[in-house]
């Protein structure tokens, strides 16, 4: 299962790509492997603010409706726009073209609760 | 876990939801075939010289119109006519029948039997005993003439045949619950990793996929096969189901049916109807509310996007007068309400 280096992760499976103020967020490939056949993603709303751990996106498999969560505090600057067209890219490049959001932080010293891909690895087995 | 399966509780059992993927699973049915373990589903045995008479008076639909061999679609009811199980009832001998239901049932089922019979009527559950496997998908009479023979032929639809397949005695119906041609086979519970391998490895060329729940219920809701539990429970009856094919009424005598004669005289207040939703939007889940205009006129009891069409689908109990083919309704999905449209059943119709 990939687990990229440079990536921090939370416990429910979410990565997170540090930008400047930025912070890119998608789904793990372990995520997407569990869930199968994104079949449709519901998007944050642009601009709204987002504590820690508070549910903004809904990934929808042909199973089950999975909430995401925003990993750190921040506001909603950027949404995946070709998901709505394309969910399936979360199955194909769920670190790529796969990414949901991206929030402007309050907080860099924030994202030193995150997880890094070693202790990530460890958590999925 | 081998072949990568995810595995869930389900009825008492821990089965795999999924072995690869929902939607590969699902067109593997479709086009070529696919292999689901239902050893969990229980088998009952019934017999007696009042076997018949008295199963007659426990289930809906009319057993007397069975032959040797042959199964039928049937229900048990509780005596305000709500639904214990659906099962399919077999003749297997003279005055010998098999039930096979619901795996979260079967305790019930047997308790519910147990209670109501004479003493002249013998019930067996023979559940831990036998193993199970249905095998879906047009490619399936290809694949048994490679595993039985070119000369064996498969038994018509809706009965069931004991074969022998090495050392392995088998039970082949032809049923199913996918709206392809197919065959559940149940055979002894100690054969089963060899009969499963087999047919893997027969089927291989013919492009067979193991199949979990997921698929399993994705390929039944496109049909509108209603799944006990969700579809169907003690509050409901068949008549509200749309079920009232396997309903006999009349047979003088069986449990709920003053109840299920009323509601087919005077109409049903609610009536378990089939949608599709209308464009780009969340596939419909259980629970999910259904409202007209503002009001609320049911709720969703399955739901997912169908592979085959690829829209959302599922089945809602909704008020008789917003049930009707062609109804716009609308699904509330996250406290926002999206447009579907009441369907005729089945959903899937194969072109």
């Amino acid at each position: 299962m990939n687990v990229p280096d440079d990536l921090l992760y939370t416990e429910t499976h979410e990565w997170i790509k540090r930008e400047g103020d930025n912070v890119r967020v998608g789904i793990t490939d372990h995520a997407q492997s569990e869930l199968t056949d994104v079949v449709y993603v519901d998007l944050p709303k642009m601009d709204r603010q987002a504590n820690a751990r508070e549910a903004i996106a809904v990934v929808e498999s042909v199973k089950a409706a999975s909430d995401i969560y925003a990993p750190v505090k921040g506001k909603v600057v950027e949404v995946n726009k070709a998901l709505e067209a394309d969910p399936g890219l979360i199955n194909r490049e769920p670190f790529g073209q796969g990414w949901i959001f991206v929030l402007k932080i309050d907080n860099a010293d924030d994202l030193k609760q995150l997880k890094d891909a070693g202790t990530y690895k460890k958590q999925i087995g | 876990m081998r072949r990568g399966a995810k595995m869930v509780p389900f009825g008492g059992w821990l089965m795999p939801v999924q072995y690869t993927s929902i939607v590969e699973e699902h067109r593997a049915v479709r086009n070529n075939i696919g292999i689901f373990d239902i050893s969990h589903m229980g088998q009952l045995i019934v017999s007696g010289p009042a076997a018949a008479g008295w199963l007659n008076t426990m289930l809906t639909n009319n057993i007397d119109k069975l032959g040797l061999g042959q199964g039928q679609y049937t229900f048990l009811l509780n005596e305000r006519g709500g639904i214990i199980d659906d099962l399919i009832a077999y003749r297997i001998g003279d005055e010998k029948f098999l039930l096979v239901v619901n795996a979260s049932r079967t305790e019930e089922d047997f308790t519910w039997l147990d209670r109501h019979r004479g003493s002249d009527v013998e019930l067996k559950d023979r559940t831990a005993d036998f193993a199970g496997v249905a095998i879906q998908g047009p490619r399936v009479v290809e694949l048994f003439q490679a595993l039985l023979g070119d000369n064996v032929d498969l038994p018509p639809r809706n009965h069931i045949v004991d074969f022998k397949l090495d050392d392995m005695p088998l039970s082949i119906a032809r049923t199913g619950y996918t709206g392809e041609d197919g065959v559940e086979v149940f055979f002894r519970a100690q054969d089963a990793a060899k009969f499963w391998n087999s047919v893997l490895d027969k089927g291989d060329k013919f492009g067979i996929k193991p199949c979990g729940l997921g698929a399993r219920d994705t390929l039944r809701l496109e049909m509108c096969y209603p799944l006990n539990g969700s579809d169907l429970s003690p509050e409901r009856n068949p008549i509200e189901a749309g079920l009232g094919f396997f309903v006999d009424l009349t047979k003088p005598k069986f449990t709920g049916r003053e109840v299920l004669l009323k509601m087919k005289e005077n109409g049903t207040p609610h009536k378990l109807a089939a949608f599709r939703m209308e464009g780009k939007v969340p596939p419909p889940r259980p629970h999910y509310p259904v409202f007209n205009n503002g009001e609320r006129v049911g709720e969703v009891t399955s739901g997912t996007l169908s592979p085959s069409l690829n829209y959302g689908i599922g089945m809602a109990y909704v008020s008789a007068s917003h049930a009707k083919i062609g109804s716009n309704i609308q699904i509330e999905i996250r406290g926002q309400k999206f447009p579907a449209t009441i369907e005729k059943k089945p959903l899937y119709k194969k072109s």
